[in-house]
């Protein structure tokens, strides 16, 4: 077991905290007609348990049938991505002729993307620790990434995974920079978040450094210099390292076609930005996905913790080629109940866990990539302006408030159709 | 050394792999050659077996090629082997038998009741199988010159450790040297032809003794076929019976400074109990629930935690890790160790069971 999955004990709930947790707080929404209730507000206590019991059993299946198939898989899947680096670093060589170029090209972003989704991610969550391999194993492994694997590991296993969709504590709920949900307070610089956003994907392993850095805890004196001043050493000199190897090694090993493999460099770590910053995003910040308030945590029990996840959580529909390329965070839902259980086991336990939550009335939030993705947007492009949408959570407005919400609401719904 | 070798530690080897390294980056060199061929990995050496040799009808002898090349062992010490059996690696020690410098490497494996690994090993692993290997270690070996005056005291498998010492020893100091070995019957004796030989050709007296007909070996009985037994610097593998008689033997009728003992079992007290806890493993960040009486390591293992491990016997003290928070209980000597008593006290993680919840700093 992992530290990043806290299993809080068992608690009776009376029914006042109940209604706290499972209910927005009205004040936070102040004027509103119709209270947003959650999803799983239907669920009895009981049931909730019962739910959690359900979710604990397919945890266990898979723990115990973990064996020689999954090795060699991961095995398999580290072959092929090394396979397929050292073959588009190696045609890259030859990067003059166009060929060569978009071959390369095309193999070294395919490898970027899956050392980091389906190796880097899963293996630093712990995910084959159960193999005690020292090679792939959360405590050794290292990625392909500005970002230093022990700090992202801190900032996404525990923060992210433990407080996830909790507003004011997951930070990655807009990453600091964007408003995502209707209940943070709207201010000037939100306007020029779409733009945040698109710069955000270009750059998004440089995003995710700063990031973790936590600059807004530095500023805000949460964070000492001390502290962060060994940290941003040690993430510069993983940039150092990632773009001399990318951009001056490489680039020089190719000789005349040193400038075309600088570019094919520079295409290859772009497009795994774009990729699995649309995944990402993708996977929490879809319509119908559920954010929470801070007090829900205290005396949160098993299956109030998985119920969050679900709620708080999208999957992406397609191809076995498509889950893979996404590191399996296709099946972020899976992913976000048993975040250490192996990434090839979500797709089999899936169809489960949407069984169960068509049998307790849940929603089970699943979509193609660019239907979700355009979903993502359009929420971006709205969050920008004051207020909110139903859609997203916002009150519905009331009569009284309802002109000065249609002059304000004019703007973006331009923009987002 | 091979000139391959030199050439694999020079300075322009070290400038190569610095350069290669700086080209695969975050990999390192070794994870590249591991994943075209586990057996040319440095950092995580493999051997393949190219040979079985069935002993008896529990040990057998596997010989194997390492892949890079190997330290020199000393005869008597054991090494790791690992094995990945569904998907997740496990680690023993066995006493290597092969002499020091040999081309290959030859362990004996007994197969132990109930063992995940030993009966995989002594009778799963044919010719071809690649297993993992870890340094050799052990202080179970002969000093620097030869005694004059050897006596061996071995029982069942733990002839192992004293055949890689006979095998490697020259024949003069085999010419006068005594092995007192039990087995239940004749054909129960590991390595018995080769022992058999090795006396008719060296002048190396060998003592059989067969426990079925003959019950077990006492000091009287020992002192009866060897009778300068008190002058001889011995060497004593076996059960932990043997062990402890032929001890408080030599601790009350001879020189307790010339006898050597290799265990292959941990010595537990009866009383030693752990309640069980959980385990935080400080460096890692990992947290493992140990069940009552349940080591430190194995509870680790349990949870996928990487643990530095030797002997996993309370001997080799390579699972060392500091106590930060919490109490463990020495399965060994039954003490109870308190941080709170002894803060960042060395625990070996093999023998110790937490007794509530525990920070270590692994």
């Amino acid at each position: 077991m992992r530290a990043d999955r806290p299993r809080s004990g068992r608690t009776t709930l009376t029914e006042l905290e109940r209604h706290r947790m499972f209910r927005r707080d009205p004040r936070a929404t102040a004027g509103t007609a119709t209270e947003n209730v959650s999803a799983a507000a239907h669920l009895t206590d009981e049931q909730v348990e019962a739910l959690g019991a359900e979710l604990d059993a397919i945890r266990e299946e898979v723990v115990a049938s973990r064996g020689e198939r999954d090795a060699r898989y991961i095995h398999a899947v580290i072959r092929a991505q090394r396979g397929l680096e050292f073959g588009g670093r190696g045609l890259l060589l030859f990067s003059k002729f166009p060929p060569a170029w978009i071959a390369g090209t095309a193999a070294l972003s395919v490898a970027k993307i899956l050392e980091n989704m389906e190796l880097g991610h899963n293996i630093l969550h712990g995910q084959w620790d159960w193999m005690r391999d020292p090679k792939i194993h959360s405590t050794t492994w290292d990625w392909d990434h500005v970002d230093p694997a022990e700090f992202w590991k801190r900032s996404h296993n525990y923060e992210h995974h433990t407080f996830t969709n909790i507003r004011g504590k997951d930070r990655d709920l807009g990453y600091t920079v964007m408003r995502i949900t209707p209940e943070e307070e709207w201010r000037p610089q939100h306007l020029l978040q779409p733009l945040t956003n698109v710069g955000l994907s270009l750059i998004f392993e440089y995003g995710i450094a700063l990031y973790d850095i936590e600059t807004d805890k530095i500023k805000s004196g949460e964070k000492t210099w001390a502290e962060a001043r060994p940290q941003i050493a040690a993430t510069l000199r993983k940039i150092g390292k990632q773009a001399a190897k990318d951009y001056v090694l490489f680039p020089l090993l190719s000789g005349p076609s040193a400038l075309s493999t600088l570019v094919a460099n520079f295409t290859a770590n772009t497009v795994r930005n774009v990729w699995s910053h649309a995944v990402i995003f993708c996977g929490h910040f879809p319509d119908g996905t559920e954010t929470f308030e801070e007090e829900r945590l205290e005396g949160e029990t098993q299956g109030q913790w998985y119920i969050r996840q679900m709620l708080g959580s999208a999957n992406l529909t397609g191809s076995k080629a498509m889950h893979l390329m996404t590191g399996n965070l296709s099946h972020q839902i899976e992913h976000h109940l048993f975040p250490d259980l192996p990434s090839n086991r979500y797709a089999e336990i899936a169809p489960k866990v949407r069984e169960i939550c068509e049998r307790y009335g849940l929603p089970y939030n699943a979509g193609p990539l660019p239907t979700q993705y355009a979903k993502v947007w359009r929420k971006i492009i709205r969050l920008a302006f004051p207020g909110g949408h139903e859609r997203y959570g916002a009150p519905k407005p009331t009569p009284r408030s309802r002109i000065g919400r249609a002059v304000r609401r004019a703007a973006p719904a331009r923009l987002a159709a | 050394m091979s000139s391959a070798s030199r050439f694999r530690d020079s300075r322009v080897a070290r400038r190569v792999r610095a350069a290669a390294g700086l080209l695969i980056t975050p990999l390192v060199p070794d994870d590249v050659l591991g994943t075209l061929n586990p057996m040319w990995s440095r950092s995580a050496p493999r051997a393949r077996v190219v040979r079985v040799v069935r002993e008896t009808p529990d040990t057998t002898t596997l010989v194997l090629r390492p892949g890079t090349p190997f330290a020199r062992h000393l005869p008597g010490q054991y090494l790791g082997i690992g094995l990945r059996i569904d998907g997740v690696w496990h680690w023993r020690t066995y006493s290597v038998t092969s002499r020091p410098g040999d081309p290959l490497l030859s362990v004996a494996v007994t197969a132990v009741p109930g063992g995940v690994l030993s009966g995989r090993l002594a009778h799963g692993t044919p010719v071809g199988s690649v297993v993992g290997l870890g340094p050799a270690a052990g202080e179970f070996t002969l000093p620097e010159p030869t005694p004059e005056k050897l006596l061996f005291v071995t029982a069942g498998s733990g002839i192992t450790p004293v055949m890689g010492m006979l095998r490697s020893l020259d024949p003069a100091a085999l010419s006068g040297a005594v092995l007192v070995h039990c087995d239940r019957t004749p054909g129960d004796v590991v390595f018995g032809p080769e022992l058999r030989a090795l006396a008719a050709r060296t002048g190396l007296r060998l003592v059989e003794r067969h426990t079925a007909g003959e019950g077990r070996l006492t000091p009287d009985s020992l002192a009866d076929e060897v009778p300068d037994w008190a002058v001889r610097e011995t060497w004593a593998c076996g059960p932990a019976g043997l062990l402890d008689t032929l001890a408080e033997h030599w601790e009350r009728a001879g020189d307790p400074e010339l006898l050597h003992v290799e265990r292959f079992a941990p010595r537990r007290v009866g009383s030693a109990d752990g309640t069980g806890g959980r385990i935080t493993f400080a460096t890692s960040g990992l947290v493992a629930d140990a069940e009552p009486d349940t080591p430190v390591l194995l509870a680790g293992e349990a949870a996928g935690a990487l643990l530095p491990n030797g002997c996993r016997m309370g001997i080799c003290h390579t699972c060392v890790g500091k106590l930060q928070a919490g109490a463990v209980r020495d399965l060994q000597s039954g003490e109870l160790i308190d941080s709170a008593d002894q803060p960042g006290r060395p625990v070996r993680t093999c023998v110790s069971a937490p007794t509530g919840d525990i920070t270590l700093d692994l």
